[in-house]
Parts: structure tokens; C-alpha cells; sequence
């Protein structure tokens, strides 16, 4: 089943970020396919690079990269929620998702609300993760 | 081929960025052709209210924002029933036409759907 995810939670904020990691583990696991997974509203934060907790604290920013890495999964902040949190140094480059240089984590890209529609067009299940 | 989409509009009109950004999402899908309806519930309904007179500096009535929703074609709009009468508030009081829906119907109208999005 192709699942569309969208995550509005900020990284400590609620357990938003950290259930949908583990239903997007547990899914793609089991041969599940993930179509995006959206960050917006306060979501816009969970990629963001200067997130640093002390060494001996997980860090939830750090596990996207990861799973990034590992699956492919695409990873999409949404940008008019970035920037009207003042989270994106400049505006990057919206054609390429490219992200502005050094505030987006790695495996991250930017994109706008087009992005999650088209993710829910071609998905089966769309999932939303709240705080 | 479209997609039903039910947006959930639960929150008061001034309640930080959430409801603007519910807003842009709702007319996002409808910019792609979905099919949106929208379901004004709690106190969503009041986004909804006429003589909205926000104080802070350059703030605009919510209400005015919800213009674009015609712009859009986007005239699938339910209010649930109790939500106003629990508020207070009466349909005449509200900015756009709507169509009432009762608490014990909810179920069946989110039943029509593809895609929630609660809000």
C-alpha cells in the first residue's frame, strides 16, 4: 500500500515527529511504499540542521537523515511554513528542492503545499501526525 | 482523477498561524482539481462570523481571507449544527452560504471521503 504522510508537530514539542517515524519504519518493514512525507505547520522544524540536543539525547532530525540514507524516503518542508517560521536563510531553489545551505538537514528538501497534494493524488492511505 | 478531500476546520480563526495555513492547504488541492469540501465544527465556526474586528497591527478579519474559497469553486460548505447553537450563534450571522449538518450526520459525510485532514 502507498501511504502519503504529513508530520505538524516541532521536533520536542509532541510525539508527532516520533510516531510517524516508527509507522514509516514499520510500514516500509513490511513492503509498504512511502509516497512524501510533508512537514508543515510546526513539522517545519523537524528538519532542521541546528537542532543539537546533548550527546546522551536522541536526536529526531539527525534519525530522518538516517532513514533518508537507508530508504530513500522523500522528505519535503513545506517552504511557506519554513519561512514564515524564519527557519530558511534564503528562499533555495523551489524547482530542484534544493534547500538554502546549511539550515535544512541532510536528506531534507524544500517544496510547496503542491507537493503533498500530488503525494495524497497518488497514495492509497493519507496519514496526518498531529501534535 | 480527483480525489475527495474533507477539510476539518476545527479551530478559532485567530489561533496562531494554524488556521491561515489549514487555509492555503484547503486551496492548494482545490488550485489541483480535488474535489474539497469543507466542515466548519467547534469553534471553527467561528472563522465563519460576520463583523469580525481583529485589534492586532495589520491583522485582517479571517473572514476575508475565506472570499477565496468561491475563487476556488470551492462551495461544498457544511457547518455542524450544534457547534453553532452550543456558541450561540445563528446561520444569518455567518459570511458565506452554508449548509447545515447535524452532530448525528458527521460520520456519514466524512464516510464520502478519500482524504481527511483535520484541522
Amino acid at each position: 500500500m502507498k501511504f502519503a504522510i504529513q508530520v505538524n508537530g516541532s521536533v520536542f514539542g509532541s510525539e508527532a515527529g516520533d510516531s510517524a517515524y516508527q509507522f514509516i519504519r514499520a510500514a516500509i518493514e513490511r513492503g509498504h511504499e512511502i509516497v512524501r512525507v510533508f512537514f508543515y505547520h510546526e513539522g517545519a522544524y523537524q528538519g532542521m540542521a541546528q537542532v543539537s540536543p546533548p550527546d546522551d539525547e536522541p536526536n529526531p532530525v539527525k534519525r530522518w537523515s538516517e532513514l533518508v540514507h537507508e530508504c530513500g524516503t522523500d522528505l519535503v518542508i513545506c517552504i511557506s511554513a519554513a519561512q514564515r517560521r524564519g527557519l530558511l536563510d534564503g528562499h533555495g531553489d523551489l524547482q530542484s528542492g534544493e534547500a538554502p545551505v546549511g539550515r535544512v538537514a541532510p536528506g531534507f528538501r524544500i517544496g510547496g503545499l503542491g507537493q503533498w497534494v500530488d503525494a495524497c493524488i497518488r497514495a492509497d492511505r493519507v496519514l496526518i501526525f498531529r501534535p | 482523477m480527483a480525489k475527495r478531500f474533507l477539510f476539518l476546520l476545527r479551530r478559532g480563526p485567530y489561533d496562531g498561524l494554524w488556521t491561515k495555513e489549514c487555509l492555503d492547504m484547503l486551496l492548494t488541492a482545490a488550485a489541483f482539481d480535488q474535489q474539497v469540501t469543507v466542515l466548519f465544527s467547534d469553534d471553527g465556526v467561528f472563522q465563519l462570523m460576520s463583523g469580525q474586528r481583529p485589534r492586532g497591527a495589520g491583522q485582517r478579519p479571517f473572514a476575508t481571507f475565506l472570499g477565496a474559497l468561491s475563487f476556488y469553486d470551492v462551495d461544498a460548505l457544511f457547518v455542524e449544527m450544534e457547534s453553532l447553537q452550543e456558541r450561540g450563534l445563528k446561520v444569518e450571522q455567518l459570511v458565506l452560504p452554508v449548509q447545515l449538518v447535524a452532530r448525528n450526520d458527521v460520520a456519514a459525510l466524512l464516510d464520502e471521503q478519500d482524504v481527511l485532514v483535520s484541522c
